[in-house]
């Protein structure tokens, strides 16, 4: 199936290979670049390209491209996926996905690229599994391994690879245990010009850190179950419960994981939780603009409106612009023309706001389109679909684990047209 | 040998562009000199006895392989580390090893034997491991040695290994296809593994390999579909592609009536009609499809395989794996029936919210999708929405996906988001916005007018771009309905003055010419304008205006003929030759001239045929041949090693092909099972139902044929039609599975078996008569020693159990035959059956025959027996009398509630004593006996505390004041289990102290006998057939060969009482199960050769599934 992979960083250096069968080339990179030249923006790359012998296929994660060589007839969103799950994996032992801390850690890269892939076939993509293979580098242990030049890789064999909970490893063991979970909400909308909502839906997920000791068995029911439409699973996660009961019985990993996303029904109105009053002008003629925007709460149920960032790409004829932020700080840069102003938290009883001037090109005509806005926001202690889990319940285990829940509402992507 | 010159090639490749590197990069420091000082040092710490050395050296060459630099010179200082015990130094070595191993293969055959060494490991993960890299390095000469180390691992114990070996056949059939063929057999051979961990990979191997051999498949292709939910992700992905193939090779196309109507009906109209049927709710709209299908067209049945397969996937929607369920969802596009494929829409949106990778590879099919079956998508249309974030490849696709769903009633709605489109920054989306629109505008006549007012308005647009992508729709449009639009025509005339873009010109001006009789004042001119212009035009443009002069020649020479020679004379002197051709031919054809051809005549013909509109199609049209979410589908072109989707089969194959053992897989998935239970078992009941319509229709023909042949043996009637059919191959299998399961029961077994007679009388294989004999004879001392026979049970002489109950039975019936001269009921109900038997032939599912003349003496003994078991149910009081007669009762297991040192001294045991309980009938009734063997006496014992499942009742017993020292009691409570295996759970007090117990039953206890003629229970059994009978079958243990000993250990297993029955071959019991009163019904049916099939009928799935458990294992003991 995959053949062969290559990292390929921001400025088009190849700076990681590994082959999985006979090692092919770098050269065939070259159509990959190509491809990059030919699209204007880098998230413009077809993940997908075709060469005389090869296919590519790449995913763009943290500004590096992940290109991986096919030779024959294979699902396209196989390898995608794999290749965002690599990038997953990466992350989750770094920290970051960066060029620098691939490089820094290439044996360990190398290491679990091997163990990811055999012969081009997916073996363990697990992170349970893969981290009782492989550990993960922390500054402690690599100060001991310099010291006693013990090693990262376990000395365990694969044994989750043989265990019918292959997401678990065994044996785990934890002084206090704790189960938190996150109900994170995303709110994706297009407002219109007027302030009417074209589309608006709300995406969640449920991502949990469990650190619980041996195999605890958990179930957690939901309040009102019904509002979720449409859902998707971690594999730990027994479908035939949910589909009779409507309760999300599971072994879980250990760790973090996201237990579930789900797509809240589209009957339910969603409230949206800010609006924006906006006056963007351009005067035929002159070479000014005027710029203004007001944001405020709505719908927030009593709950703070936090870390609001609103940006925008202004038109390409705008020069620079001359603003006022009643509040937060805002930058704008002239050769992008991307405008973004830190709101931070709304005050209800004092609306934030950024008036003033954009100077435009002068003897240019009148930009015929208007900014779009985007906004990103946070409301704490709040999901705004009104899901409340129930009740969390272990069984398995004798011990009483400790449980947190975690409600957040953000913007997915919120656009307000202009 | 193709092969290992491929592998040159690839070699000089890669070294060709190695070496450069050298140069370009700094680090290495640029000259060769330091390079091999360098490898010299990294040869040393390789050469040294430290281990912390060589890791650091292996780490460093590991580097340079990933940068890509060639570290092959090393080869020999690594390999000889191959064996070393340090685990990091190894695995790097092994990563090494098969990066260069193919460069140098004398060297890399040193490490082999170390690789040999750890095939033979005892543990599974070092084999594992070893035939891991083994397989991966590239060395021709090994291809024996691997071939073999592959076929040792298919048959390893540990399905890890077996998985190994499943990766391992690509690799070797990479490196030698002169392989294929025993590939094939270790293919087969694995493919009939039944754990989940070999699934996913065995089917990879399959499609690598040997893709066209779908005959593999048919003995696996249930078993793949139900184990399909537990196997890992990417598995699942590639054995669902794979099953798509098969299904569209193996059953008939769910949609063929409708794909006829389609046909017929012309195209359009139908399509939308079934369009609006899908806007409407979704079970109704199953329900109405299925009902119309139904009533008006030729029937089409699923086949219970292909229904089988639609519903395991599923589930799998719901994975969180974007090619899990976009591998399901061309599963469902491409077999499913048009009314279900709708419940893929609602994933395929979720998975627009992923990647954008991801996105773009789903809204590519989506595209497609929605022109088959736009309905599907029409209520997630606002998802498909664009925001100024998306990549420019992203909006261009959703619009795609808009503009296949526009229809008139949400034209309105799309065209207004497509005006917001226009403003976009991004030319190269708003230029597809724009032919988004025309093609909206040619598909939906209503909004013609509409969208042809908007494209003139942006005809002013600043943007060049933007009016030159209106101008070329705009042609498009009018050329539909020009007699209508000639201001427009007018209006465009005039912006040849500013519009540059040379493919708006051409357009333009060709739009003029056609319509030049349209606007016969302004065409003139226009080419007046062109004529001046000429030169410096673009060639396209050129072309139009020889085009336009030809044209305004033919219609309007008058005004146009100097022009027209002019600019024909311009074009003759052209640099391009294109345009000197098209002159040339141009004069000839239209300007008369004496030596001009035939057809100057027919020039008018050819400049100014109508020409057809042209059709506005998507890209995406005609791309569904390709297997969506494919590689060849994305790309629209055949990617290499796509395997063609095949066309549906005219008539359906056999679909007996794929007929197995029905125990087998059942009980294969029985061991695949995960931690719980409960999750689980719908899930077989499931698979159980699904097979029995196949089954049943089966066994419905056998029987038929076999009572028209009138065979007096009935073993031919008797199997069940699954097996019948390919006898051979079922059978080995059927041995293997029982071998396997008896490995799996063995410590039960031997529990069981200290309480049955050890030995084992010949006798029992003797013919029957032999055995009345010696009963006779025997009667007396029998009857004797039955009092005490469970206490020396296995000190029992020659006689087993069986034997002399049967002999008891068979004395009782005589002793009723003197009494009453005949059995009033027994012979009318005799001939009923037989009557009946005819008349329900065709509807009875079950195979019987009409039973023979001579018969009649065997019959009294089955009488007699049931009569025996009958009267157990009856037993409510003669308890004294029960356990000598009857051997069932008298065989209550008792169970242990409390122990005896955990009691302190108070031990407790319970029995199941299948006697009514009194107080409540819907309650079993549960005997526990106290005995107090402590030195103290016990007070007040009673219960309380009953923790029990909702729905569980319990009936105290009532509380022992006293209980002395060393005596023991025996107390009745009654507890309703609700027709579920779940434990009570209650605690037990003495005055002072409690005790945590619990009651599980078996689900044997849960019944209560009930007596019934053979009529009435084949009228019960007609009506529980399907989803409600499960048939297995089992070969009986040789200490139950005849139907007494049957009847008895399906009495111990389970509270049920004997249904007399005509065949001597069957046997049949009764029962009701206590809480809800639901029927259950037993047939254990007898072949030769210890071979029987067991059928439970009982409306509680779950309650039959386990029942069937219990008496397989009864009578498999």
């Amino acid at each position: 199936m995959i053949h062969s992979l290559f990292l390929v960083n921001a400025s088009g250096d190849i700076f990681l290979e590994k082959h999985w069968k006979s090692v092919v080339s770098r050269s065939v990179c070259d159509y990959f670049f190509e491809a990059q030249e030919r699209a204007t923006e880098p998230e413009n790359v077809p993940p997908v390209i075709p060469t005389p012998h090869h296919y590519l296929i790449s995913v763009l994660r943290h500004r590096i491209y992940f290109v991986a060589v096919i030779q024959s007839e294979v699902p396209p969103l196989f390898v995608i996926e794999f290749l965002h799950r690599v990038v997953d994996t990466f992350q989750d032992y770094f920290g970051v996905c960066t060029e620098a801390a691939i490089k820094d850690n290439v044996v360990v890269v190398y290491e679990l690229l091997e163990e990811m892939l055999d012969n081009g076939f997916p073996l363990a993509t697990e992170s349970n599994i893969l981290k009782e293979l492989i550990k993960p580098p922390t500054i402690l242990r690599t100060m001991v391994n310099t010291i006693t030049g013990s090693t990262n890789v376990g000395e365990q064999l694969p044994t989750g690879q043989l265990s019918v909970v292959p997401w678990r490893r065994t044996g785990v063991k934890y002084t206090n245990n704790e189960a938190y979970f996150d109900v994170v909400e995303e709110i994706d909308a297009i407002i219109d010009k007027s302030g009417s909502t074209i589309t608006a839906e709300i995406q969640g997920v449920i991502d949990a850190c469990v650190k619980l000791t041996g195999m605890p068995d958990l179930t957690l029911s939901f309040m009102n179950p019904r509002l979720l439409d449409d859902v998707s699973f971690h594999p730990c996660v027994r479908f035939k419960r949910w589909e009779a009961e409507r309760i999300l019985s599971f072994i879980p990993p250990d760790g973090n994981f996201r237990l579930l996303s789900y797509h809240v029904s589209s009957q339910n109105l969603v409230a949206i939780p800010v609006y924006v009053k906006h006056n963007i002008t351009f005067r035929e003629g002159s070479s000014q603009g005027r710029f203004d925007l007001t944001l405020g709460p709505k719908q927030t149920m009593g709950k703070a409106v936090e870390s609001v960032l609103v940006s925008s790409q202004l038109p390409r004829g705008v020069l620079n612009t001359n603003l006022n932020p009643s509040q937060g700080t805002y930058t704008f840069d002239p050769v992008t023309k991307l405008l973004t102003w830190d709101v931070g938290k709304i005050n209800p009883q004092k609306l934030p706001s950024l008036k003033g001037s954009m100077s435009l090109q002068a003897g240019a005509s009148k930009p015929d389109e208007n900014p779009t806005i985007n906004i990103q926001f946070k409301i704490q202690q709040m999901a705004i679909s009104g899901l409340k889990v129930n009740r969390l319940d272990m069984y398995g285990e004798k011990y009483k684990p400790f449980k947190g829940i975690k409600y957040m509402t953000k913007a997915g992507k919120f656009q307000v047209r202009t | 040998m193709s092969a290992s010159s491929a592998f040159n090639d690839e070699k000089g490749g890669s070294s060709s562009v190695g070496e450069p590197e050298y140069g370009h990069d700094p680090a290495s420091g640029g000259i060769f000199s330091s390079d091999y000082k360098r490898h010299d040092d990294l040869k040393e710490m390789l050469d040294s006895n430290k281990d912390s050395l060589k890791l650091e050296a292996m780490k460093r060459i590991v580097a340079m392989i990933a940068r890509g630099k060639n570290a092959s010179d090393l080869f020999p200082a690594v390999v000889k580390n191959v064996a070393c015990k340090n685990i990091e130094v190894k695995k790097l070595v092994y990563v090494y090893l098969v990066r260069y191993a193919e460069e140098q293969q004398d060297l890399a055959l040193l490490s082999i034997s170390t690789f040999q060494r750890g095939l033979k490991d005892p543990n599974q993960l070092i084999r594992a491991s070893a035939l891991r890299v083994l397989s991966s390095i590239r060395v021709t000469i090994i291809v024996p040695i691997m071939m073999l180390a592959i076929k040792e691992a298919a048959s390893d114990m540990s399905p890890y290994v077996r998985k190994t070996a499943a990766h391992a056949i690509p690799k070797l059939y990479s490196l030698d296809p002169e392989q294929k063929d025993q590939l094939i057999e270790v293919i087969e051979k694995l493919l009939a593994d039944k754990t989940t961990l070999v699934a996913g990979s065995v089917v990879m191997a399959f499609e690598e390999v040997c893709p066209e051999r779908i005959d593999l498949i048919h003995k696996n292709y249930r078993k793949l579909c139900n184990l399909l939910i537990d196997v890992e992700e990417w598995g699942q992905v590639v054995i669902i592609n794979m099953l798509t193939r098969y299904a569209r090779t193996q059953f008939l196309n769910p949609n063929i009536n409708e794909s006829l109507l389609e046909e017929g009906g012309g195209g359009e109209k139908t399509f939308y009609g079934s369009d609006d049927e899908e806007d409407e709710d979704e079970e109704d709209k199953e329900k109405k499809a299925e009902a119309a299908a139904m009533a008006k067209r030729k029937p089409y049945v699923m086949d219970p395989d292909h229904r089988l397969l639609l519903r395991n996937t599923k589930p799998l929607l719901q994975s969180r794996n974007a090619a899990v369920v976009m591998a399901v969802a061309q599963l469902y596009f491409h077999l499913a029936p048009k009314a279900e494929v709708g419940v893929i829409a609602k994933a395929l949106v979720r998975l627009l919210r992923s990647h954008s990778e991801v996105q773009f590879v789903v809204l590519q099919n989506v595209a497609t999708m929605t022109i088959k079956r736009r309905g599907m998508f029409e209520p997630y249309l606002k998802s498909f929405y664009i925001r100024s974030t998306d990549p420019t490849q992203i909006k261009i696709l959703k619009l795609e996906v808009l503009t296949n769903l526009a229809n008139e009633t949400n034209i309105s709605t799309i065209l207004r988001e497509f005006q917001t489109y226009i403003k976009s920054m991004d030319k190269d989306f708003v230029a597809a916005t724009i032919q988004a629109i025309g093609r909206c505008a040619t598909n939906i006549g209503e909004v013609r007018d509409t969208c042809l007012n908007g494209l003139v308005q942006l005809l002013s647009n600043r943007d060049e771009l933007v009016v030159a992508e209106s101008v070329v729709v705009i042609k498009k449009l009018l050329q539909m309905q020009p007699e209508k639009h000639s201001d427009i025509i007018k209006h465009m005339a005039k912006l040849t003055d500013n519009i540059q873009v040379p493919m708006a010109r051409a357009s333009i001006l060709w739009l003029i010419g056609e319509y030049c009789e349209h606007v016969p004042k302004i065409a003139p001119d226009v080419l007046r304008k062109m004529a001046k212009s000429f030169t410096n035009e673009e060639d396209i443009v050129k072309l139009q205006i020889i085009n336009l002069a030809a044209k305004l020649y033919l219609t309007n020479s008058k005004q146009t003929k100097l022009l027209t020679q002019y600019v024909l004379n311009l074009a003759k002197y052209d640099q391009n030759y294109d345009i000197r051709d098209r002159a040339r031919f141009i004069r000839q054809l239209i300007v008369p001239t004496d030596k001009s051809g035939a057809l100057s005549k027919y020039a008018k013909k050819l400049f100014l045929a109508l020409k057809p509109a042209p059709v506005l199609e998507s890209p995406f049209k005609d791309r569904d041949h390709f297997q969506l979410g494919s590689l060849s589908h994305l790309l629209n072109a055949k990617a290499g090693g796509y395997q063609e989707l095949p066309d549906w089969p005219e008539a359906a194959p056999d679909p007996s092909v794929r007929n197995v053992e029905v125990p087998e897989w059942t009980k294969c998935s029985s061991r695949e099972k995960r931690k719980e239970k409960k999750v689980e078992k719908p899930f077989y009941s499931d698979s159980e139902g699904e097979s029995g319509p196949t089954e049943s229709a089966d066994s419905e023909s056998d029987s038929a044929s076999a009572s028209e042949s009138g065979s007096g043996s009935g073993s031919g009637s008797e199997e069940s039609g699954s097996g019948s059919e390919s006898e051979e191959s079922e059978e080995g299998s059927e041995s293997e599975e029982e071998e396997e399961e008896e490995e799996e029961k063995e410590k039960k077994k031997k529990k069981k078996e200290l309480k049955k007679p050890v030995q084992e009388s010949e006798s029992e294989q003797s013919s029957e008569e032999e055995e009345r004999k010696r009963k006779n004879k025997q009667q007396k001392s029998d009857s004797e020693s039955e009092s005490d026979e469970e206490e020396e049970s296995v000190s029992e002489s020659s006689q087993s159990e069986e034997e002399s109950e049967d002999s008891e039975s068979e004395a009782e019936v005589k002793q009723k035959k003197k009494t009453a001269a005949s059995k009033p009921p027994s012979k009318p109900a005799k001939k009923e059956n037989k009557k009946e038997k005819k008349e329900m032939s065709l509807l009875d599912l079950d195979d019987f025959e009409p039973t023979p003349s001579p018969q009649v003496t065997p019959v009294n003994t089955f009488l007699s027996s049931s009569l025996v078991t009958d009267l157990e149910g009856l037993s409510l009081t003669d308890t004294v009398l029960a356990p000598a007669t009857i051997a069932p009762s008298s065989a209550l297991k008792s169970f242990e509630l409390l122990h005896r040192i955990t009691g302190e001294g108070l031990s407790v045991e319970y029995c199941f004593s299948r006697q009514p309980f009194s107080p409540d009938p819907h309650m079993v009734a549960v005997q526990i006996q106290f005995t107090n063997s402590a030195a103290t006496e016990a007070k007040n014992l009673h219960m309380e505390d009953a923790k029990l499942q909702s729905g569980m009742r319990v009936k105290e017993f009532p509380e022992i004041e006293v209980l002395p020292a060393g005596e023991t009691t025996t107390v009745v409570m009654g507890i309703d289990f609700c027709d579920s295996t779940q434990a009570a759970n209650f605690q037990l007090c003495t005055h002072t102290r409690k005790f945590f117990v619990s009651i599980q039953p078996p689900v044997g206890e849960l019944m209560t006998p009930v007596f019934m003629t053979e009529n009435e229970f084949k009228k019960e059994q007609g009506q529980l057939m399907g989803m409600n009978e499960i048939t297995e079958k089992l070969t009986l243990s040789d200490k139950c060969q005849n139907e007494h000993a049957i009847v008895q250990r399906v009495t111990t297993a389970a509270n049920l009482s004997r249904v007399p029955c005509g065949s001597d071959k069957e046997c049949r019991f009764a029962g009701r199960t206590v809480t809800s009163g639901s029927l259950v019904l037993v047939t254990v049916a007898t072949k030769e050769e210890r071979a029987a099939q067991l059928t439970v009928n009982c409306e509680k799935m779950v309650i039959g599934t386990m029942l069937v458990k219990d008496i397989l294992l009864a009578l498999t003991q």
